[in-house]
């Protein structure tokens, strides 16, 4: 077999009682850190539990920490360390663990539920209007997201403070909400919701969820300022609410 | 946000359900680097512009002014420096101090600088999964950081200034008599020093979103949808912007106050 490598791997319970391991593991050409896991439970510690599907870096269920890193394990290749280098590997450390690299990201499903859902005009028939690419290629690059919430992991508003967990949607969340507010057809206004209810003034736009993503989503350039310059207009822009006054706005332009 | 502490029970160490980990980061690269030079090189560029600022000298050298001190608005500005003094003779300290809060505050408030300084000075976070130590953080919901929402009047000041100092680079096709049609090396290092401001204003945050961005509906806005196209693309390289403008301006005082002070001659072309 091939070369051998020492690996670190977080033990432990849903108390968040455990400690790192050490495993001493073959390591083959090619191999992302995955397979070496998968390795680690066929030959060294059977009860290892892990979370994954695809190995194709799609369905965004491996996300761990791989020395401190938040990111996915079968997009991380075993050639980008050193030789010698320990390689370790903890779970997500802003959401509660469940056992071992598995945790509980239900927070992510939870704060998701907060933001209402698309808004099409009353009376809009299925056909009534198409949609040009301009019109949804902001969103597109949004619906890349796979949900692996390593955004949400690494981002410190939540990931440093558990008590801002109540106050802060995320920036998975925040990106939602910024998707519906480009979108031409839909009717409801959900900026003052993001910044008095999701938390977007929590966020300092230091942009380590952007750094994070495995899709390479501009998070923080597309999304997130966007939506506090949007939040600019509706609360902190004396022009525009003069402006407002004098002269009703189509909400739709 | 609060001051530093060693306190580590909470964020990532926070006892209960989360992994049992001590370790503020588990990060093994050096993920200090980057914060360490942009402390350097804004601590370079604080330390550099105040003393400018309170010099009050060797910053007009007809027709190069230098932009620390563009537009000059008090009576004690030096002779041919300014037709414009509204703030008059009252004004005893550098005429600088006048105008430096609209760049400073533009600066400040931009959201490139605002990553910058947040993660090297503020350390919150310092790099990313690295924890932030702070004891409690609010982020930019309240005072006084809810202020960086001014951001969009200090970019329209910024347009303003970026007027001026493009006004006072044409003017510099002038020699030191004042005839036209002439150029000098401090003609290019103020056209160029006005070029990297634009730059820098135009791929703006909130340049991008003013010109389109703001839109839900670009296919019913063409005209607009090309030029947040546009904005879109430079905004990509704001923060190389930030640096080359901010680099910019420095030297480009420098060079003024250089030849103000007749360290070098200004070179000239014709
Ligand atoms: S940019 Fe904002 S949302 Fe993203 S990680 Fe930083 S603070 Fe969190
Ligand atoms: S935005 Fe990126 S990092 Fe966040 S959940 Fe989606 S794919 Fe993962
Ligand atoms: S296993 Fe699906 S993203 Fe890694
Ligand atoms: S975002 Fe940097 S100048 Fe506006």
């Amino acid at each position: 077999m091939g070369l051998k490598r020492n690996f670190r791997v977080w033990r432990g319970n849903s108390e968040g009682e455990g400690a790192l391991k050490d495993y001493e593991v073959d390591v083959l050409e090619g191999e992302v850190v995955l397979d070496v896991i998968f390795r680690i439970q066929a030959t060294q510690a059977t009860d290892l539990a892990v979370r994954w599907n695809c190995k194709a870096g799609k369905c965004g269920s491996c996300s761990v920490e791989i020395n401190g890193k938040p990111t996915l394990m079968c997009m991380t290749r075993m050639n980008t360390f050193e030789e010698n280098e320990t390689i370790t590997v903890t779970p997500l450390r802003t959401f509660p663990v469940t056992r071992d690299l598995v945790t509980d990201v239900s927070f992510n499903y939870a704060k998701a539920r907060e933001v209402p859902a698309f808004t099409p005009p009353v009376g809009l028939e299925p056909g009534d209007y198409r949609m040009s690419q301009e019109d949804v290629s902001r969103s597109q690059e949004f619906r890349k997201c796979i949900e692996c919430f390593l955004c949400q992991d690494t981002c410190h508003v939540i990931r440093d403070h558990e008590e801002n967990k109540t106050n802060f949607a995320g920036p998975r969340v925040l990106m939602r909400v910024a998707e519906l507010e480009m979108h031409p057809l839909d009717t409801l206004d959900r900026t003052r919701m993001a910044q008095e209810e999701l938390g977007l003034g929590y966020c300092n736009i230091t942009k380590c969820c952007t750094e994070s993503c495995p899709e390479h989503i501009q998070i923080t350039d597309n999304a997130l300022i966007p939506l506090k310059e949007r939040v600019v207009d509706v609360k902190y822009d004396p022009v525009k609410w003069l402006g407002n006054k004098i002269r009703v706005r189509s909400s739709n332009d | 946000m609060s001051t530093v502490t060693s306190n580590d029970q909470q964020g990532v160490t926070t006892p209960g359900e989360r992994a049992k980990i001590k370790a503020r980061t588990l990060r093994s690269d050096r993920w200090w680097i980057q914060p360490a030079v942009i402390v350097g090189a804004l601590i370079a560029f604080i330390i550099y512009s105040t003393w400018r600022a309170f010099e009050n000298a060797y910053y007009y050298s007809e027709p190069l002014i230098s932009p620390f001190y563009a537009p000059c608005l008090a009576s004690s500005c030096i002779d041919g420096s300014s037709s414009f003094t509204p703030i008059g003779s009252w004004w005893i300290l550098s005429p600088a101090l006048i105008i430096l809060v609209f760049p400073l505050g533009f600066r400040m408030t931009c959201y490139y600088y605002r990553k910058s300084y947040y993660r090297s000075f503020w350390l919150s976070p310092p790099a990313c999964a690295v924890s932030d130590s702070h004891k409690r953080y609010t982020g930019e919901t309240r005072a006084p950081l809810i202020l960086q929402n001014s951001h969009r009047w200090f970019f329209f000041a910024g347009l303003v200034f970026n007027v001026i100092l493009t006004y006072d680079a044409l003017i510099a096709f002038r020699n030191s008599e004042g005839e036209w049609g002439h150029m000098s090396v401090g003609t290019v290092v103020l056209l160029a020093n006005a070029t990297f401001l634009w730059m820098y204003s135009l791929s703006c945050h909130t340049a991008r979103h003013v010109v389109g961005g703001r839109l839900k509906h670009f296919s019913a806005h063409p005209i607009r949808y090309r030029a947040w196209t546009y904005m879109s693309k430079l905004n990509a390289k704001h923060p190389r912007y930030a640096w080359i403008s901010l680099v910019g301006v420095a030297m480009t005082d420098l060079y003024v106050r250089q030849v103000a002070s007749g360290s070098i001659t200004n070179f000239y072309f014709f």
